[in-house]
């Protein structure tokens, strides 16, 4: 089913084939790579680096994808999306996946018909302001100027919360991440509102992040997490059970390091099943049965990847919170593999 | 010589179709419009397919619910319980403001710059022509991205403005000049006021009525009125002396540094993605009209000015009232064409963050609600209908000022 | 009389005065300044002014310029080697360079493949800009370029630019074989052939054979993407504006009220609503199983844009010519398509050229715009990469300059060009 057709020389080899058909998976595969839409720029979560290679947490998903499809994570088209297209992109079939710090919430669940595959990372609204402002609590904060990226559900819970606390304020609408940054930077806004991990990974990119600080409200639920055409259900379980063996490698303490050593062969059943060396789960899915292996090795299970891309160790700093695994009181919880 | 004889009387022939060019028409035209309809109902069944597939359905519904979100600049009534329609109406409305705005000036500076290139002050015309070439060789979207990064990161940050013992004062304590805008003081009219008001708007009237009733005087009689000074006194005294015998019923809403810890309150704030986007626009179409500007006046053959000077009349009196007529006649319509395109690059609006129809109709609405192809269907019905109704007057007024020619 | 002049004037002179030199004020420098910059009291002011804002300008300039910091790894090191001086920070440019220029997707290694391209088109355009003064051999190679230029740009298989200009040889030689008889035959049939040579070879499996690395059309960016952008539309764009303009011309009425209506419409709305669509909406209207790169949606609704513009541009063109011609073209009993190809159309653009200049210049112009829909071209490069990293957040005005002068330059040197090639074509004599 992949036809290509050519409208001259020019647009010989720039048609990409297939895609919005109801085969995702088939068509990857025949592809052999995939297009995976994240945003244009959001350090730890997709951005692109000076050469041009794309890394972050978000990044990582795409890559744990392409690596259980295709057993290669490089195998990846990145395609940047803005508030603006990045559901037309997904709809149209531009891409197989979004994974860019989407909100998962009723109406692009139910009316725009998106399937929210999981959930990597619970997150929720908060503001910055600089330090020198003496700003402690939000319900400070009338007659602010607040920067806002436009197209995020961060416009309308702003506006809510300003609304039921009685409060003026002058919302100031921005594209990109860098602008809005930029306009905070000036002084143009007093405060920045954005996802708080958003507001970690843009104060890490500040010249003094010091001298700025993130309010304690969080105003907002942001479960955010990859999510992918309804009515595909086969690709949305790829996706799904790709997320959830990150989630659960972790659990099961299934590390990058120690994979190999594990696939030989170990005591815990549910390890060997996730590690495909009993059961067939892989070929379930249409997959080879070393898929999940693929997923883990293409940058660790989910407790490595926040380490390595957001954890407290890198300039984001930000701290596992909700999203430790539920045994250890966050909200991590994948369900189990049998 | 041979005489034509009539054709033979032939009964039509399929290849009549192809051969013979009265029937040819025909048949082109029936094969477009063939390819016309194939064309439309390929685009027709490919989105009916793909909405299906994608289980979307075309709907206007969205317009009708509340859009939750903020604007930061209305001119109505707005809230974020309003609707999505009357998002789009605030948007339409900024649109057209600004559009206006950057019209007005850029004529402003356009003329100006196209009288003065003509100028016979070498450093003046050589500048105007480094004006010209200047802003009309770079993207208009660069100059709009210029101009409000000279907004936001060269003004002064409005903190310097507030508190007890600020940095800055006000300029004549009531302007002020920050990277969020420009502040300036807003009337605030009682009843009265109100009347002081109309008086002012009697006497423009009364001004425009003064200076016909001149000129006619003057293609009646040949007697010459005064036309400055008094144009100024029916202008301001009346206005002036109401204001106090009704006892300054007018008073003006200055920016205020003290009332809030972030921002001046009160006052008009004039936002920086406005101005940034008006003096954009003006400065780059102005740099278009200065070119027609020149090249109507240069139209305007050397003997008319010969022919004015030769009747004694003054030199400012010959640009008036022979020159420009004339040259009005060549530079009014791309004139007109400029407005248009300036109305459609304010579009470019959403590149600084100003709410015109593209920001909030084809921007926050179409984000929030998903509703791709209704937004961008309204946005270019909105546009398409702006576009036609200012060509049709320019096709109106080219009519009107046709050569009359016998 | 002559007499008591001889002796009531007590001098009179008898020697020829040395011619003097004019005064000081009435040559020269002085002169020229004295009409120049303050023949009235007006111009005088007007004069000071502008020497005064003239002064200030290179007064705050020249320093930041002077100053510049060329070798710095952020904007911190250049504060740090400026100490508090005026200095601009052109280490950016120095560093992104080839970023600004290629985008930061492009593969660094094959650099060399879009600079090659882009020097060959000035050989490319060569014999078509300068035509009085280059042989028309060079147009050969001018009509091989957009397939050689396609396969240094986006590499792959050499066979695939070659199979599709195979095809549009064929296309041609049919139309060669069969314009004398009938310029509608040997159109249609040349398209004909070209679409079915074309279906042909693109089925036959070219992967891999005398392949360079392919590029994906996503990775293109920089201000070669707005390079392309403009050669390609604006190429396009020409053959279809003719038609239009023709069509337009017509009489054949609903042939006529199509092209009205598409050239009423596009010209009705903004260029970026078109990129809208080009970015959200043109994907619902393509079969469903194809998916076109963003950047051909873009190419296909800038070529429309521009279209439609140059179609009134020649229209203006068409208008212009004197009934004569037409009526002249008639009566030697040509049909339509010769009038048209031999009489018309040659004068037509001649005088559009000027006006199909300024519509190319607005173009590449506009092309800044897909920076909005999220693509990176130099202006999308400046305002999301470049600005966003922690290295460079805060250096306006070196990236802006530099983006400003790039475009300056390339839209200068094409309007002189327009200019003098006006100048070229005058034929009639004043």
């Amino acid at each position: 089913m992949k036809k290509t057709v050519i409208f001259g020389a020019l647009t010989a080899a720039g048609l990409a084939a297939g895609a919005a058909s109801a085969a995702t998976l088939d068509d990857v595969k025949a592809r052999g790579t995939l297009n995976c839409g994240v945003s244009t720029g959001l350090v730890g979560f997709s951005a692109p680096d000076a050469n041009g290679e794309w890394s972050g947490f978000d990044v990582a998903v795409c890559r744990a994808v392409a690596a259980a499809v295709l057993g290669d994570p490089m195998a990846v088209e990145f395609v940047p999306t803005t508030g603006k297209t990045r559901f037309t992109a997904l709809a149209s079939g531009e891409i197989d996946m979004l994974a860019r710090n989407t909100t998962w919430t009723f109406t692009r669940d139910v009316d725009l018909k998106f399937e929210f595959t999981g959930v990597n990372y619970y997150d929720g609204q908060g503001f910055m302001v600089p330090k020198a402002l003496g700003v402690s609590s939000a319900k400070e904060l009338e007659g602010a100027r607040v920067c806002i990226q436009t197209g995020t559900t961060t416009e309308l819970n702003l506006a809510d919360y300003f609304r039921k606390n009685n409060m003026d304020y002058e919302p100031v609408p921005i594209e990109t991440n860098a602008e809005a940054q930029q306009n905070y930077l000036n002084g143009a806004c007093d405060v920045y509102t954005t996802d708080s991990s958003g507001l970690a990974a843009t104060r890490a990119a500040f010249e003094a992040p010091g001298d700025h600080v993130i309010l304690p409200e969080i105003i907002s639920k942001e479960p955010l997490g990859p999510l992918v055409r309804h009515g595909d259900n086969e690709w949305g379980d790829v996706v799904r059970w790709t997320l959830n063996a990150l989630i659960a490698a972790e659990e099961l303490g299934v590390t990058s390091a120690n994979i190999d050593e594990l696939t030989s062969g170990t005591d815990s059943p549910e390890v060997n099943r996730l590690l495909g060396t009993e059961g067939n789960l892989g070929s379930m899915m249409g997959l080879e049965s070393d898929w999940a292996v693929n997923a883990i090795k293409a940058g660790g299970n989910y407790g490595e990847l926040f380490e390595k891309n957001i954890g407290e160790n890198t300039p984001i700093g930000l701290s596992r919170g909700l999203n430790a695994q539920w045994t250890e009181g966050g909200l991590l919880y994948s369900p189990p593999f049998r | 010589m041979t005489t034509l004889s009539d054709p033979p009387s032939e009964s039509f022939q399929l290849s009549q179709l192809i051969n013979d060019t009265r029937y040819r028409s025909y048949t082109f035209q029936f094969i477009a419009l063939l390819l016309l309809i194939a064309a439309i109902a390929y685009l027709g069944s490919n989105l009916a397919t793909n909405l299906r597939e994608a289980g979307l359905n075309i709907s206007w519904g969205f317009l009708g619910d509340s859009s939750n979100y903020d604007i930061n600049m209305t001119l109505i009534e707005y809230d974020s319980q309003s609707t999505h329609l009357r998002a789009a109406i605030v948007g339409v409305l900024n649109t057209l403001l600004v559009s206006f705005l950057a019209c007005l000036t850029a004529t402003i500076i356009g003329v100006a710059a196209g009288v003065l290139r003509l100028s016979n002050n070498w450093l003046i015309a050589r500048l105007m022509s480094a004006y010209v070439e200047a802003f009309r060789n770079v993207p208009v979207l660069i100059w709009i991205l210029i101009i409000y990064t000279i907004m936001t990161a060269v003004l002064p940050t409005a903190r310097n403005y507030l508190g007890e013992d600020p940095e800055s004062d006000l300029i004549l304590g009531m302007f002020a000049f920050t990277n969020r805008g420009v502040y300036i003081p807003k009337p605030v009219f009682t009843p009265l006021g109100w009347v002081v008001f109309a008086i002012f708007v009697a006497s423009v009237i009364g001004v425009f009525a003064y200076r016909r009733y001149a000129t006619k005087l003057l293609y009646d009689t040949g007697k010459l009125l005064p036309m400055g000074w008094p144009s100024l006194v029916i202008l301001i005294v009346p206005a002036v002396v109401f204001y106090f015998l009704l006892g300054m019923p007018i008073s003006l809403d200055r920016p205020d540094p003290l009332a809030n810890r972030f921002n001046l309150q009160g006052g008009v704030s004039i936002l920086g993605s406005l101005i940034a986007l008006w003096f954009a626009l003006a400065i780059y179409t102005g740099a278009f009209i200065a070119e027609n500007v020149r090249a109507g006046i240069l139209s305007v053959s050397k003997g008319q000015t010969e022919a004015a000077a030769a009747l004694g009349l003054r030199p400012n009196r010959i640009m008036n009232m022979v020159i420009l007529p004339q040259a009005l006649r060549v530079i009014i319509p791309p004139l007109i064409s400029h407005y248009l395109n300036i109305t459609k690059n304010s579009s470019l609006a959403i590149a600084v963050g100003y709410m015109d129809l593209t920001g909030t109709l084809g921007g926050i609405t179409l984000n929030q609600t998903g509703r791709a192809i209704e937004c961008i269907l309204l946005l270019m019905l909105f546009y398409l209908t702006i576009s036609l109704s200012i060509s049709a007057v320019m096709n109106v007024y080219n009519n009107a000022i046709k050569l009359k020619e016998r | 009389m002559s007499d008591m002049h001889e002796h009531s004037v007590a001098y009179v002179r008898d020697s020829m005065l040395e011619q003097q030199p004019a005064p000081v004020t009435e040559t020269g420098l002085v002169k020229w300044t004295r009409t120049n910059l303050f023949s009235t009291i007006p111009n005088t002011i007007l004069t000071l002014v502008a020497l005064y804002a003239l002064i200030w300008l290179i007064w705050s300039v020249f320093p930041w310029f002077a100053n510049g910091v060329w070798d710095a790894s952020s904007i911190r090191d250049c504060r740090e080697m400026l100490q508090g001086q005026t200095g601009g920070c052109f280490a950016v440019l120095a560093e992104r360079w080839n970023q600004l220029l290629f985008g930061f997707q492009y593969p660094s290694e094959l650099y060399w493949r879009p600079a090659l391209a882009f020097i060959l088109l000035f050989v490319a355009i060569a014999p078509v800009l300068f035509f009085q003064y280059l042989p028309s051999k060079m147009l050969v190679f001018t009509a091989l370029y957009p397939f050689l230029a396609y396969f240094l740009i986006w590499g792959g298989s050499i066979l695939a630019p070659i199979f599709a200009m195979v095809g549009l040889a064929a296309g041609y030689l049919v139309y060669q074989r069969f314009v004398a008889k009938s310029f509608a035959m040997g159109f249609f049939g040349g398209v004909i052939v070209a679409l079915v040579a074309l279906w042909i070879l693109t089925s036959i499996p070219v992967d891999g054979i005398l392949a360079m690395q392919q590029v994906e059309s996503r990775q293109i960016g920089g201000f070669m993407l707005n390079l392309i952008l403009g050669t390609v539309c604006v190429s396009l764009s020409i053959p279809i504006g003719i038609a239009l303009a023709l069509g337009r011309q017509s009489s054949l009425p609903i042939i006529k009220w199509i092209c009205v209506v598409f050239i009423e419409f596009i010209r009705g709305v903004p260029l970026i609503t078109l990129l809208f669509v080009a970015n959200v909406v043109l994907a619902y209207f393509l079969p469903p199983g194809s998916n076109f790169d963003l950047i051909i949606r873009v190419i296909i609704m800038i070529t429309a844009f521009a279209s439609a513009y140059i179609a009134e541009v020649i229209r203006g063109g068409l208008a212009a010519l004197p009934r004569g011609q037409y009526e002249a073209a008639d009566s030697l009993g040509l049909d339509y398509a010769q009038a048209m190809r031999l009489i018309i159309l040659p004068q037509a653009l001649k005088i559009s050229i000027p006006g199909i200049v300024n519509v190319a210049v607005g173009l590449f112009k506009d092309t800044t715009l897909v920076s909005i829909i999220s693509m990176f071209d130099l202006v999308g490069m400046i305002r999301g990469p470049i600005l966003a990293s922690t290295e460079w957040n805060g250096v306006y005005w070196e990236l802006w300059a530099f983006a400003a002068a790039l475009f300056f330059v390339v839209c200068f040197g094409i309007s002189k060009y327009s200019q003098w090639l006006e100048r070229q074509l005058t034929t009639d004599h004043r």
